[in-house]
């Protein structure tokens, strides 16, 4: 009980552990309602057992206990409820977002396209991260590549769906650094259990620098043997699903892979992310996570296999 | 109120309308007449109580089969990462679980209860249109089996039960898997609709004279509300899963955003029907508890015309509320704020009725029988229930709590406590009422203990999961989330649940055997499903005065066994019962109701194979069986509208009529509630008209026009077919006439409809490339299905007219072809006006 407890105060996808204003605010319009809601649970089952076994229970024997309970109360309670709850949503639509930190994310069957719209017009793409500074508003639109899903960072934010032709914003700030887990909530086919994201909070200066390292191309690996594994990966044709800016590689299709070793987990959330993941991920991707649009790679030497992964993983 | 005690019995016999001792022969001919047929033609029997019985056993077949499926998840779910269920199944497994459950289970049950138990209440002998209620459970029952053995091959639907296009639509589900669903869905369609024109006819037509609606029972009540949610939700999603099918079988791009399509279309249809759904369940278990409180506290339900207002309330109000499902979609602030008012709003009539059984079971005595217990659980979960509902009402936490275990805490508590809860206490009440003993109150006990604790086990932590952040619909979770022990609870709840249900059923076994020889009333309830009764209901038919005639009138049983009532016996040497005025409920007619036969039976079982042949593409066999289909209920209609047959005595100086037409009689009314659904299907084509217009208001409409003398050439001759069938119907009395002005109307709608479809055809008109070309062609489908309907109405009806089975008295046939024609023509005229004007009037 008392794991459980702490866990849904502290869990990294707890609604119940918020990190930033909006989930905050809902947070505290959750503990009323669970405050308020017992009670009235707990006065209405009074109700019912005195009803069941009092010797006085003539008392709730008429048409007024129906009306005072039944009308009234809920009359009264609902509608300063309803007013109280649609001001609070009201502020959170309505939280200033001019000039804001802009990042378009996109779902994809089954994961994250991001992409930072920078002011001088140069982009930065990366996948199933969502890096953002602590302490000011971002902004994130919303769309879909294929079916409807639907983006939620409990510890942020409520849910927003992204939906084919509709482009939805949500804009939301976190608190203090952090690393926060989101996932996918409306079911978008196959694999949607393994669909989720970090999002990354780091202080400004912090943030700049991932954005700056983020916008720069790939490094040239300076040991032989990642090398090697660069030479394969390109011959293997990863590139015309994948991109790694700075090399040949400029696929679409799939996330871009230009940083890939500096991204926590692998597969939309699904894996840690090291060498031997990313190895196993290559070789059979099917397996791991089911209908997943990366088809099995199980054409390498285990040697050749180890140099791409450690390639892979050198993209800082 | 209590009359009867305070005179003497010589004022009793005075005011009872038939004389006993009966004339020996009388009942032995009322038995014979309404026994059910004998051996294997026993499958045709249609009288309510064993149509009812079947139904009820077939949806809880369902609900076991769903519950099963639900333990397969909840052991994959019970530690994370586990291995046990691979990921398609699993998604089979949770689309099925709620398909099967909602549509297969949930609604056929509550619908059931009413084919068996609302003619009793009423004291009719029969619900109106018995062969109509057998129809609808076999196609129900041949359908369901089919459908839902789809898992054993793999090809069950695997997109959720909500079927959110584009997930649904050809490119992402590329199998036969959706269209299983789609079509799968149709029967279910089919057959609640037949439900509900029956209960409407039934509650508002058939009850014992005197039962005024002020004097009928809150069941009957609740029943009817049902009936009107399904006549005006289901129509959203017949139009819903009709244009999915038709995206995905011919490329109509309804839902297909590139196209001009809107996946939000779906999503109003869908819980425009969704939401009335839930109340579609839930009422008439409302209505089984308000029957089950007053007995068990032996006392009369406290604010009875509240809980009724509250019943027809909630039924206004829950057709406003549909997008609270919707709230994470991205729609403006303002719509969610009316919506979230709305669903606040629906929780006050549940109150009133909650507190409407405390103050009753405060007003008697309880004794904790089964039904009790299972009433207090009810309470319990369902008020539990409704208070996460609102909080899901408010909108900032719905952005919360939205798609996670939270909502599958909230809507489980819902609709167990909500529904299963009470109809496990109804099969406890009402069992004596069917069965030759009641079921053992010892072992209900313990089902009730194990499926309350199992339900609470297994669905209290979810509230917890979910906030913690477990979304919906997921096959596998990651450790360390803080997950883990809470699922397990609630897979150790899941199967607590089980072994409940499974209790249940050795209770079954042991103790139910169905015999019109019943245990009687064995709770000393008040209404009139406890009079004595057999195959024929009851002996005579009892003239109602108070809310509990049973507690009111103690020499009532006794009477309407020796006959002392209406209609002890079977004048017309049929089938038939009363047919009453529906506010006062004084009688009317005696309507003469077709027997057992084969015709329903084979009619819903090629029902269910057209659709299932057409699923699996199979097009030939398909249209062959559905020829089929029409002709066996064809068949079926031929025994019907039997022409005038001689009044009948039913007793107190009453003489009847056993044979009405027009607005009086019951099959009018059965026609104008389907014209009602039908109106329902074309608003809500309308609605998706204007609403793609919404999502595109520039350049939405992508063909010109057809020049306007096409259109108003079309809306002269559907005006004409028309003129032909008032002329028809005025000449009734000199045949030739009529049959040549019904004949010449054919020729004429189907050239309305022709000059429509060419012109806007000619005009470059192509559904496949945009969803204004898809609409409007649905237009134009959607009236072609009525004139193929019309055009085999017209002939049957000719058909009789020269098999000499229609004149001018005899024209029941003659006037329900009327109606449909003339809705069909109002209908094709409403069309062209929308379609042709609408795009003049905005400018494009």
């Amino acid at each position: 009980m008392g794991t459980v407890l702490h866990d849904l105060l502290t869990g990294m996808q707890s609604a119940l552990a918020p990190a930033g204003p909006n989930a905050a605010a809902i947070a505290s319009l959750t503990w009323i309602m669970f405050v308020g809601g017992g009670l009235i649970f707990v006065f209405v089952m009074s109700f019912l057992a005195w009803a069941l076994w009092s010797e006085r229970r003539g008392w709730f024997a008429g048409r007024g206990i129906v009306i005072a309970g039944g009308i009234v109360f809920p009359l009264v309670t609902l509608s300063a409820l309803l007013v109280f709850g649609l001001l609070l949503a009201r502020d959170i639509v309505a939280r200033p977002s001019d000039g804001a930190l802009t990042i378009a994310v996109t779902g994809e069957q089954f994961w994250w396209r991001v992409r930072y719209v920078g002011n001088d017009g140069r982009d930065v793409d990366t996948a199933n991260e969502i890096h953002v500074p602590v302490g000011e508003p971002v902004k994130l639109v919303l769309t879909t590549a294929d079916v409807i899903h639907s983006l939620w960072i409990p510890t942020l934010a409520g849910k927003l769906d992204m939906i084919p032709g509709e482009t939805n914003t949500l804009v939301f700030q976190a608190d203090r650094p952090g690393v926060y887990r989101g996932q996918c909530t409306e079911y978008c086919g196959a694999a949607h259990a393994l669909m989720a994201f970090d999002v990354v909070a780091h202080p400004a200066d912090a943030f700049a620098a991932w954005l700056e390292g983020q916008a720069r191309p790939a490094a040239d690996p300076g040991i032989p043997f990642i090398s090697r594994g660069r030479e394969l990966f390109l011959a293997a044709g990863c590139g015309a699903c994948h991109a790694v800016r700075g090399t040949p590689a400029d696929g679409r299709l799939g996330p871009d892979l230009t940083h890939i070793g500096s991204r926590r987990t692998i597969a939309a959330g699904s894996f840690p992310n090291n060498k031997g993941t990313l190895a196993g991920w290559i070789a059979s991707s099917q397996h791991l996570k089911p209908n997943n649009r990366m088809p099995d790679f199980n054409v390498f030497a285990g040697e050749e296999l180890r140099a791409i992964a450690a390639y892979l993983e050198s993209l800082k | 109120m209590n009359i009867q005690a305070s005179q003497g019995p010589d004022a009793r016999a005075e005011e009872l309308p038939n004389e006993a001792p009966r004339p020996d022969d009388e009942f032995a001919q009322l038995k014979r007449i309404w026994d059910p047929p004998r051996g294997i033609h026993f499958i045709t029997v249609v009288n309510n109580t064993y149509v009812g019985l079947f139904y009820i056993g077939t949806a809880f077949l369902f609900f076991v089969l769903a519950g099963i499926l639900a333990l397969l998840m909840r052991s994959q779910l019970a530690v994370p990462q586990a291995g046990l269920i691979a990921q398609g199944t699993y998604n089979q497994l949770f689309t099925m679980h709620g398909t099967v459950m909602m549509f297969l289970f949930a609604v056929p049950a509550v619908e059931a209860m009413g084919v068996y138990l609302l003619p009793n209440m009423q004291a009719a002998r029969d619900l109106p249109f018995p062969r109509l209620s057998a129809y609808a459970f076999w196609a129900y029952f041949f359908g369901g089996i089919a459908f839902f053995c789809t898992l054993f091959f793999g090809v069950a639907p695997d997109g959720g039960w909500f079927m959110y296009p584009p997930l649904t639509s050809t490119q992402y589900s590329p199998g036969i898997n959706a269209d299983f669903w789609l079509l799968g869905i149709g029967f279910i369609e089919i057959s609640a609709i037949a439900g509900a024109i029956e209960i409407v006819v039934g509650v508002l037509r058939t009850r014992a004279p005197g039962m005024s609606l002020d004097r009928m029972p809150v069941y009957c009540w609740a029943m009817l509300v049902f009936a009107g949610l399904i006549i005006f939700a289901f129509p959203a999603i017949i139009l819903g899963t009709l244009l999915l099918e038709i995206e995905r079988a011919f490329g109509w791009p309804f839902f297909i955003a590139e196209k001009g399509g809107s996946p939000l279309l779906w999503q109003h249809l869908f819980w425009f029907f969704g939401h009335p759904e839930v109340y579609i369940i839930f009422l008439p278990a409302a209505g089984m508890v308000s029957m089950i409180v007053p007995t068990i506290a032996g006392s009369p339900l406290v604010a009875h015309r509240l809980v009724v207002l509250a019943l027809i309330a909630t039924g206004f109000i829950s057709f406003g509320v549909w997008v609270h499902h919707m709230f994470t979609t991205g729609i403006p602030q303002l719509s969610l704020s009316f919506f979230s008012a709305a669903s606040m709003a629906v929780s006050v009539p549940s109150g009133i009725q909650v507190f409407a059984w405390i103050a009753t079971i405060a007003r008697g005595r309880v004794m904790l029988t089964t039904p009790a217990l299972f009433v207090i659980g009810f309470l319990f979960i369902f008020t539990l229930g409704g208070l996460t509902g609102v909080m899901v009402g408010m909108v900032p936490f719905d952005w919360q709590a939205h798609d996670t275990y939270f909502v599958v805490a909230h809507f489980h508590y819902v609709l167990i406590g909500g529904m299963v809860f009470p109809l496990f206490a109804a099969f406890y009440y009402w069992t004596p009422h069917t069965s030759r003993r009641p079921l053992s109150e010892r072992l209900g006990r313990w089902v009730f203990g194990l499926i309350f604790a199992g339900v609470n086990v297994a669905f209290f932590p979810m509230h917890i999961t979910g906030l913690m952040g477990m979304p919906r619909r997921v096959y596998t979770y990651p450790a360390g989330m803080g997950w883990d022990w809470l699922n397990l609870v609630s897979t150790v709840g899941a199967f607590l649940v089980a072994a409940g249900v499974a209790l249940f059923l050795i209770d079954l076994l042991r103790n139910f055997r169905p015999s019109p020889d019943n245990a009687g009333n064995v709770w000393n309830a008040g209404t009139l499903e406890w009079l004595p009764s057999g195959d024929y209901a009851n002996r005579s038919i009892p003239i109602v005065r108070t809310h509990y005639p049973l507690w009111d009138q103690p020499r009532l049983a006794e009477d309407v066994e020796a006959g002392r009532y209406y209609l002890p016996g079977a004048p017309t040497g049929g089938r038939e019962t009363i047919v009453t005025s529906p506010v006062h409920a004084e009688p009317q007619y005696v309507v003469q109701m077709p027997g057992p036969g084969w015709a329903p039976v084979l009619a819903a079982f090629f029902t269910a194979a057209f659709f299932l042949l057409l699923t699996v593409k199979l097009v030939w066999p398909a249209l062959a069986c559905g020829v089929l289909a029409v002709g066996f209920v064809l068949r079926w209609l031929w025994d019907t509208d039997p022409g005038r047959t001689p009044p009948v005595d039913i007793g107190g100086g009453l003489t009847l009529p056993t044979y009405v037409t027009g607005p009086m009689s019951h099959a009018w009314w059965a026609m104008i509630v389907l014209l009602l659904v039908a109106g329902t299907l074309f608003v809500c084509l309308l609605f998706s008209y204007f609403f793609l217009w919404t999502v595109n208001p520039r350049g939405w409409f992508a063909a010109p026009l057809p020049d306007l003398v096409w259109p108003a050439g079309a809306a002269i001759l559907y005006g004409l077919g028309s003129v032909m069938i008032v002329v028809a119907g005025r000449t009734l009395w000199r045949p030739w006439t009529s049959r040549l002005a019904l004949a010449a109307a054919v020729p004429l709608l189907v050239c309305a409809l022709g000059i429509d479809i060419n012109a806007h055809l000619q005009s470059g008109l192509r559904p496949q490339d945009t969803s204004y070309g898809a609409v409007v062609a649905m237009f134009l489908s959607l009236q072609g299905f009525y004139v193929g309907t019309l055009i085999v109405m017209a002939f049957y009806t000719l058909a009789r007219s020269f098999a000499g089975k229609l004149d001018q008295v005899r024209r029941g046939t003659f006037d329900n072809t009327m109606l449909l024609w003339h809705f069909a023509t109002a209908q094709g005229l409403a069309g062209i006006a929308v379609v042709q004007f609408f795009p003049r009037l905005v400018g494009e």
